[in-house]
């Protein structure tokens, strides 16, 4: 039961770094009693995490509590953070994020999620087009290439999968090469440029993850 | 000035503070926030290199004796640019204030330039306060924290009009240098400064201030990249940059590094070490032993010149901040080099 619980969490992802929280070192504890209820505890890399993204993490580990067949009650915690006690209390009573900012949010948080799922795609066509050229591909053949005929890889099914998330051309004829906003084919003049931006997308998310962990491994350092 | 294999830098630390963050400074009743807020402090030192962290009682209130030592003895800083953040809702004094700056400043002439701040949501009282700054301490620059908590609100945009206002005031009074803080993400809610796209307005309605965007909006250096290169008058402020990635993390480094020197160039990155986060001495030797790594995966990152170094560590701000370079520092202009209007004013100054 406890695997289930760890399984279904692994899909719980920080939408910035597009990470599982289980990876990220975020799951501080989790149990599951014999009559299925289950206690996660989720740790941040420092207090002042930002809380729309906490929230995110919170509310999908949630969602993903519940989903669990066998699972009667699921309670999430995130511990040591300063909005601690609204996000706890706005996920657990479902309440969203605007009615446990009473005054401090505007809107929910789906845009912020596709913002960072549009980076998530970008990232991923750096992962999936660097090995490409090193091989020799030219910009026209790359420009050509679909998602079926690409080389399959890990890499591959995680960008379509991420394309897929934003409702983006994921199937097999679609280009390798969209544009994350739009999803048009992304012309051939306009491919070095295009590369350059998917490099500099994954610099910043890689940095990001890197600099998180370094401070959750310093903050949650044993003794 | 920092010599090495016979070249010569003069280094301005472009970003560093004065702070008094320790508990006879915490607001009652916001103990947490204050404690919270350098604790996290803290636990970006541990990014760099071991021999150089403090322990947190030192970290909460270092001494002028160690900023003088850390700062320009040990850490080869010509001039030192105090950027204050005043944090009064959870620092009693603020946490590193103009005036605290600005007192360690007269007592050591021509080391400091100390920079002010303003707040668009304290109004015409900020505006007045403003005034007074510049005139009292000559600030020629502003230390922007659009996520400072003030009475309720937990942050502000510099496209806001109110924000517009103050850049207006700011730039009658003769400040030139709008330094900003986007970086690594702490709060507030919606107002969270995950994108950069409010100094992209500013910058474009402001043609004459220069705005450095310190920390380079890390880690969403890419929102920073493509706003920097639509606007002529965008920096690239290294503070954090290097604290947080040359030593803990070289392989990001290059990366980012790369990446700034593509989109953004050589003669718009300043360096910043953040002092008390980390140490410059450690920053500025790293820095002009530093080299793009020959590997593959930097293949197409440009190598840096001693020019370049000599750019980022120090010329580039001296540039911005009007300070008067001994020749011997300079390095000679290119006649192939497309000329601007600051290379203009710079090359008549001489």
């Amino acid at each position: 039961m406890r695997e289930d619980v760890l399984t279904a969490l692994s899909a719980v992802r920080d939408p910035e770094l597009d990470e599982p929280i289980t990876t990220l070192g975020f799951v501080a504890s989790c149990t599951v009693s014999g009559d299925g209820q289950a206690r996660v505890r989720l740790r941040l890399p420092t207090y002042f995490c930002a809380p729309n993204f906490a929230f995110l993490m919170v509310a999908d580990a949630y969602d993903a509590l519940v989903a669990i067949p066998g699972v009667r009650t699921a309670e999430v915690v995130l511990e040591d953070h300063f909005a601690s006690d609204a996000i706890n209390a706005g996920v657990a009573a479902q309440a969203g994020f605007v009615a446990s900012f009473d005054g401090e949010a505007v809107a929910e948080l789906g845009g912020l999620r596709a913002q960072f799922l549009r980076k998530a795609v970008l990232a991923g066509t750096d992962l999936v087009c660097r090995p490409l050229i090193a091989a020799g591909v030219t910009p026209a053949e790359l420009v050509a290439l679909t998602l079926g005929a690409a080389p399959q890889s890990a890499e591959l099914d995680r960008l379509r999968q991420r394309r897929a998330d934003l409702g983006l051309p994921a199937d097999d004829d679609a280009p390798l090469l969209i544009d994350p906003e739009t999803g048009a084919r992304v012309a051939l003049a306009a491919i070095p440029l295009h590369l350059r931006r998917a490099r500099v997308t994954r610099a910043g998310i890689d940095a990001n993850a890197s600099m998180c962990s370094g401070m959750l491994r310093y903050r949650y350092a044993p003794g | 000035m920092y010599e090495k294999d016979g070249e010569k830098y003069f280094i301005v630390d472009t970003h560093m503070h004065y702070w008094n963050a320790a508990p006879d400074n915490w607001v009652p009743g916001a103990e947490q926030y204050a404690k919270g807020w350098i604790e996290c402090f803290h636990a970006y030192q541990s990014l760099g290199p071991k021999e150089t962290h403090w322990p947190i009682d030192k970290f909460q209130k270092y001494s002028e004796d160690d900023l003088m030592k850390d700062v320009f003895e040990d850490g080869h800083v010509d001039v030192a640019i105090f950027q204050p953040t005043d944090l009064k809702e959870w620092y009693k004094e603020g946490f590193n204030t103009t005036e605290r700056n600005a007192a360690l400043g007269d007592k050591h002439p021509g080391m400091f330039i100390a920079n002010t701040r303003f707040d668009p949501r304290d109004s015409d009282a900020g505006l007045e306060e403003l005034r007074r700054n510049v005139e009292r301490y000559g600030a020629r620059g502003v230390k922007l924290y659009t996520a400072e908590w003030n009475n309720g609100s937990r942050g502000y945009k510099l496209s806001d009009p109110a924000a517009y206002r103050f850049l207006e005031k700011a730039q009658e009074l003769g400040i030139k240098n709008i330094h900003v803080h986007k970086g690594p993400t702490i709060w507030p809610l919606d107002k969270d400064a995950f994108d950069v796209s409010d100094v992209d307005h500013a910058a474009t309605d402001f043609p004459e201030l220069n705005f450095i965007i310190e920390h380079v909006g890390l880690p969403r250096i890419d929102d920073f990249c493509y706003m920097a290169t639509q606007e002529p008058n965008v920096y690239a402020g290294l503070s954090v940059v290097t604290g947080a990635l040359m030593h803990a993390r070289p392989k990001f480094f290059a990366r980012v590094m790369g990446e700034l020197l593509f989109w953004v160039g050589e003669d718009k990155m300043t360096f910043g070490s953040d002092y008390g986060i980390w140490e410059p001495k450690w920053q500025v030797e790293g820095l002009v032993d530093w080299q793009m790594p020959d590997d593959e995966q930097f293949a197409d990152y440009q190598k840096l010149t001693t020019a370049t170094k000599k750019k980022i560590l120090g010329l580039n701000a001296a540039k911005l901040y009007d300070i008067k370079v001994p020749a011997e520092f300079l390095v000679p202009v290119q006649p192939s080099e497309p000329a601007s209007k600051d290379d203009a004013q710079l090359v008549a100054g001489q």
